[in-house]
């Protein structure tokens, strides 16, 4: 006798369901907990992480993060409207400058500016938290300038035309009008720029930085080298998640909102 | 110079054979236009007959091909010519109204005020009440554009080019995006600016508000001029073919 479409469907839902709960249960039997316990997570080594992992690593971290925001901002903007400019060689120089910058890993940009530059001029960076930031900014000014020009062309053409028809010139139209509606649109997805600065940060531990001013991941990593224990990383993994689940969360949240205002 | 300056001075709008094309496509084909202060020119015709590119020509939101449009004496179209300035005496008001939606009705009209005239905060919003008031929209000063219906945020806009003391307003369109029943609205807030004796410019599909408001109606077709004069002849006695079956299909059904 044959079932009908919806029920086939219930029993395959149920037996998913099903092995799912197997699953979980057959590796919770299988695993060691307290071995892993011992290796990832273990109570002494978690309690010395703190408080230099917060006051110092996490706020790294955090500078890093701001910097190479505030940095890729104010250039994506000024990329942004270069490539939107009237002016040819303003828009093949921004285009230029994203490819190259979107295209190379960041991991190398770091190496090249924060080591390949100092090589070969003598000059040094003058300070470990720009020799991070920088190369992390330009880095996120391509990715940023693409995502402003997005907002920037998602303004309605009409806008343009009324602010210049009331006699206000194509800078002051944008100062005035475009870009503060542009913003509004790219809030959501420049948060998400935020959140992957926030991770991307962890690359900047590949120069060799002071103590001063290593990073989460650094710490994390110098930790379990000196504890010859996995724990250090785990609990450097969570307050990254500390960080970064609040902000996508709000971004989830941001795009509801958009999504009902919308309708 | 000055000799050229006197001979104009009576005209707002001086357009001289003036062509725009779009890539091959030839939208006008030497359009001359003399406007005298005070004139009401309702511009009819089919679409696609180029009245919305003659209307952006003539404050340089497109740029003509070639041809001269003078406005205040001013020619717009030289090289020279400071276009942000002299469109601050060009009031215009769009078929999508265009509000700024990230203020309210009063910023709407206070924003170019204050960035371009260099207008006082509240000499700005005085005026822009005054403005209002004028459109029946006291109430909504502080509403944002998304609160406001189509024929409010037209009235709007209507108030927020008036707020910079044009001596020419352009409508293109005013009333086409609009539900039937605010057409009415608005069509009387532009009734009133004529009978205030504004020159005014009106792209227009609405025949009863040509009939009775325009001082001169200018039928265009293909790019030309094909027809114009007051709309007791225009409309009521068309001379050329192409004019009559425009006016045949519109207004018979």
């Amino acid at each position: 006798m044959a079932i009908s479409k919806r029920k086939r469907a219930m029993y395959t839902r149920y037996a998913i369901y099903a092995l799912s709960i197997l699953a979980i249960v057959v590796m919770t039997l299988l695993v060691d907990w307290t071995r892993l316990g011992n290796a990832m997570f273990k109570w002494e080594i978690v309690k010395k992480q703190f408080p230099d992992i917060l006051t110092s690593a996490a706020k790294n971290t955090v500078v890093f993060t701001i910097l190479g925001f505030a940095g890729g901002l104010s250039f994506g903007l000024l990329f942004a409207l270069m490539r939107l400019s009237s002016i040819r060689p303003y828009r093949w120089l921004a285009a230029t400058y994203i490819e190259i910058f979107r295209g190379i890993p960041l991991l190398v940009t770091l190496l090249a500016l924060g080591f390949g530059i100092p090589i070969a001029t003598g000059w040094s960076w003058p300070n470990p938290y720009l020799q991070g930031a920088i190369p992390l900014s330009l880095v996120a000014s391509a990715y940023m300038a693409e995502t402003i020009r997005a907002g920037i062309e998602a303004v309605p053409k009409g806008q343009m035309e009324a602010a210049r028809s009331l006699g206000m010139s194509y800078p002051r139209a944008m100062i005035t009008i475009i870009i503060p509606q542009a913003l509004r649109i790219i809030v959501p997805p420049l948060t998400n720029e935020f959140v992957l600065l926030i991770k991307d940060t962890s690359l900047i531990s590949v120069l060799g930085v002071t103590a001063a001013t290593k990073d989460l991941a650094r710490f994390g990593r110098d930790g379990v080298n000196s504890s010859a224990n996995a724990t250090p990383l785990i609990v450097a993994g969570l307050v990254y998640l500390a960080m970064t689940l609040p902000l996508t969360q709000l971004v989830a949240y941001m795009e509801r909102r958009a999504k009902a205002a919308g309708k | 110079m000055s000799n050229e300056t006197i001979l104009i001075d009576d005209y707002v709008v001086n357009v001289n054979d003036l062509n725009k094309s779009f890539g091959s496509n030839h939208v006008l084909r030497g359009i001359d236009l003399h406007v005298q202060r005070g004139e009401v020119v309702c511009i009819i015709g089919p679409s696609g007959s180029g009245k919305s590119t003659l209307l952006r020509c003539i404050n340089m939101l497109e740029q003509p091909t070639s041809g001269s449009v003078v406005v205040l004496g001013r020619e717009l179209t030289h090289i020279d010519c400071d276009i942000d300035e002299a469109r601050t005496k060009i009031g215009m008001v769009f078929q999508q109204f265009n509000l700024f939606p990230h203020m309210t009705a009063l910023e709407n009209i206070a924003v170019a005020q204050r960035k371009v005239l260099g207008r006082s905060k509240a000499e700005a919003e005085m005026k822009g009440l005054q403005l209002l008031a004028r459109v029946g929209l006291t109430e909504k000063a502080d509403a944002y554009p998304g609160q406001l219906s189509g024929g409010q945020q037209q009235r709007v806009a209507i108030a927020r080019a008036l707020a910079m003391d044009p001596d020419v307003m352009l409508f293109d369109e005013a009333t086409s995006a609009l539900d039937p029943e605010l057409v009415g609205d608005v069509l009387n807030v532009m009734k009133t600016l004529a009978e205030d004796g504004m020159t005014m410019l009106v792209v227009t599909h609405e025949m009863g508000f040509a009939s009775n408001v325009a001082t001169r109606v200018v039928f265009m077709d293909g790019g030309v001029i094909v027809e114009q004069g007051p709309p007791s002849q225009v409309i009521n006695a068309p001379q050329e073919d192409r004019t009559k079956s425009f006016l045949s299909r519109v207004l018979n059904h």
